[in-house]
């Protein structure tokens, strides 16, 4: 990665997220360390009863009554995070140069949640268009989460959203240290956002292509790596972290949670869907070769694992040529816990592992009893957590349409 | 129906768009805006409103009708009957 002078390096200083098991970090990791599933079932239009992970927190914490319902779901999640984030960081917005912060989320997709409960008002009223809201324009454009929080926080700097299906996450927290590397920004709130559970759509179009997770026991519908899983449980969620230098980081006495040290992003351009173990092995190998470290080096992988039968098998293949052979490096997945938060999952997933730094932990997958033999993996963490001292931490987040990422943080001395 | 009504109802619907609004002090004679933290959207807001829940059609031209609570009481006591 670029020069390694402190003006170059990137760190993690701030956290804000809300996941299916937990509002803040503290909760979300404890939560991933004793088991605690966050999926549960929920009624759906069009649909009925289907296994799905909420967020619970508090709307209304940073967010007028009149701004949430002008906004978005997903612009309250962001505004949250955001907020959280901040205060987690110790940085006093009153003494920031505004223009200087950028606002860098990632999201799955964006406008579907509104334009769904549109179409359904419009035929509550009879196809008459008159009645459709003046709010769908500002409600669906792209940017919306990462301008509500602009709005928010009265953040002048660029703020915009990137479009990465699920690979997401990852990509706002390579956009936001790339952009302050390059200069672009003093320091960034970069992760991801998603919202997904608010729309049929998403459940009914994996219903149809057969991923859909389920089972009675909803804590148990989406079982990655598991022989017996049938799919993704879809999940909403958010999480936003305050990148700065380290440079800035230091003098303003931050609290260092990580560094980013290396990251790589590539493109399958095989299938709409399907995965690509060879592009995957490409990127893990890429984001290593960035950060000077071999596979032995790596402490932790956190996997992308959706809970599907081709894409956990194709990205075990992917792990396994890469880290099978290394004794030292861990490898979980954080998705059998919360679902698959979509456009946040690498952002959340990531934030889930970070504590390992300082607890020396590395959290289980959850729901795999049976373990698929072709997924079956050297240093795969099942159940409950192993100790381990932790300086690593490689995570993958890849999406359709063949998009892949994976990002390396390391443990800041 | 009487002017009082005619108010609440316009009371309603500005309660609904302006959520974070203390509207026990009021001053019917001043500008809404002046009072609450209203904006554009807030207005096309209690327009939409008023299509919905009363089926009265306020054209453009006639937005500053609604500038004032007495203003609005004044306009839209013939629309409601």
């Amino acid at each position: 990665m670029a020069t390694n002078s402190d003006a170059n390096r990137i760190v993690i200083t701030g956290i804000g997220l809300t996941s299916p098991n937990g509002n803040n970090l503290a909760e979300f990791r404890n939560n991933l360390l004793e088991g605690v599933s966050g999926i549960e079932h929920m009624e759906i239009r069009h649909m009925g009863k289907v296994a799905a992970g909420n967020c619970n927190f508090d709307e209304y914490k940073y967010l007028k009554k009149k701004m949430r319902k002008r906004g978005t779901r997903a612009g309250s999640i962001a505004v949250y995070c955001a907020n959280e984030a901040i205060v987690d960081s110790g940085i006093n917005m009153e003494e920031q140069d505004k223009d200087a912060i950028g606002i860098y989320l990632g999201i799955t997709e964006h406008g579907n949640v509104e334009t769904e409960e549109e179409i359904h008002q419009l035929y509550q009223n009879d196809l008459k268009t008159e009645f459709w809201s003046h709010h769908h324009n500002p409600r669906t454009v792209a940017n919306a989460p990462a301008g509500e929080v602009s709005l928010n926080l009265g953040i002048t700097g660029p703020s915009y959203t990137i479009g990465a299906a699920c690979a997401a996450g990852n990509l706002g927290l390579i956009h936001g240290a790339q952009m302050i590397r390059a200069g672009e920004v003093q320091w960034a709130l970069a992760g991801g956002i998603s919202e997904s559970t608010h729309t049929f759509g998403i459940f009914a179009a994996f219903a149809s292509q057969g991923a859909l997770g389920s089972d009675e026991d909803p804590t148990m519908a989406t079982k990655p790596l598991d022989k017996d899983r049938n799919g993704i449980v879809v999940s909403e969620g958010g999480c936003v972290y305050v990148l700065e230098s380290l440079e800035h980081a230091k003098a303003r006495g931050a609290k260092i949670y990580g560094e980013i040290i290396g990251y790589h992003v590539n493109s399958d351009a095989t299938d709409f869907v399907l995965p690509n173990s060879s592009r995957q092995i490409e990127c893990m190998n890429k984001a290593m070769k960035k950060a000077g470290l071999g596979p032995d080096e790596i402490d932790i992988v956190n996997m992308h694992a959706t809970g599907t039968g081709q894409g956990d098998i194709q990205e075990c293949a992917a792990v396994r040529e890469v880290f099978g052979p290394v004794a030292n490096t861990h490898i979980n997945a954080t998705k059998g816990y919360i679902g698959h938060c979509m456009g946040a999952a690498g952002a959340l997933e990531l934030a889930g592992n970070l504590p390992s730094f300082e607890d020396g932990k590395v959290h289980g997958c959850r729901n795999i009893e049976n373990l698929d033999p072709e997924c079956a993996i050297d240093g795969l963490v099942i159940g409950a957590p192993v100790e381990k001292e932790v300086k690593t931490i490689l995570n993958n987040s890849f999406g359709m349409l063949g998009i892949n990422s994976a990002i390396i943080i390391a443990k800041y001395n | 129906m009487e002017q009082t009504e005619v108010r609440q109802k316009v009371l309603d619907i500005i309660a609904d768009v302006a959520l974070d609004e203390d509207l026990s002090n009021l001053d019917d004679s001043l500008a809404l805006r002046d009072q609450l933290d209203l904006d554009s959207m807030d207005f096309l807001d209690i327009v939409m409103e008023l299509k919905k829940r009363h089926q009265i059609e306020v054209p453009q031209a006639d937005y500053p009708e609604l500038a004032t609570m007495d203003s609005c009481v004044t306009y839209l006591t013939p629309k409601f009957n």
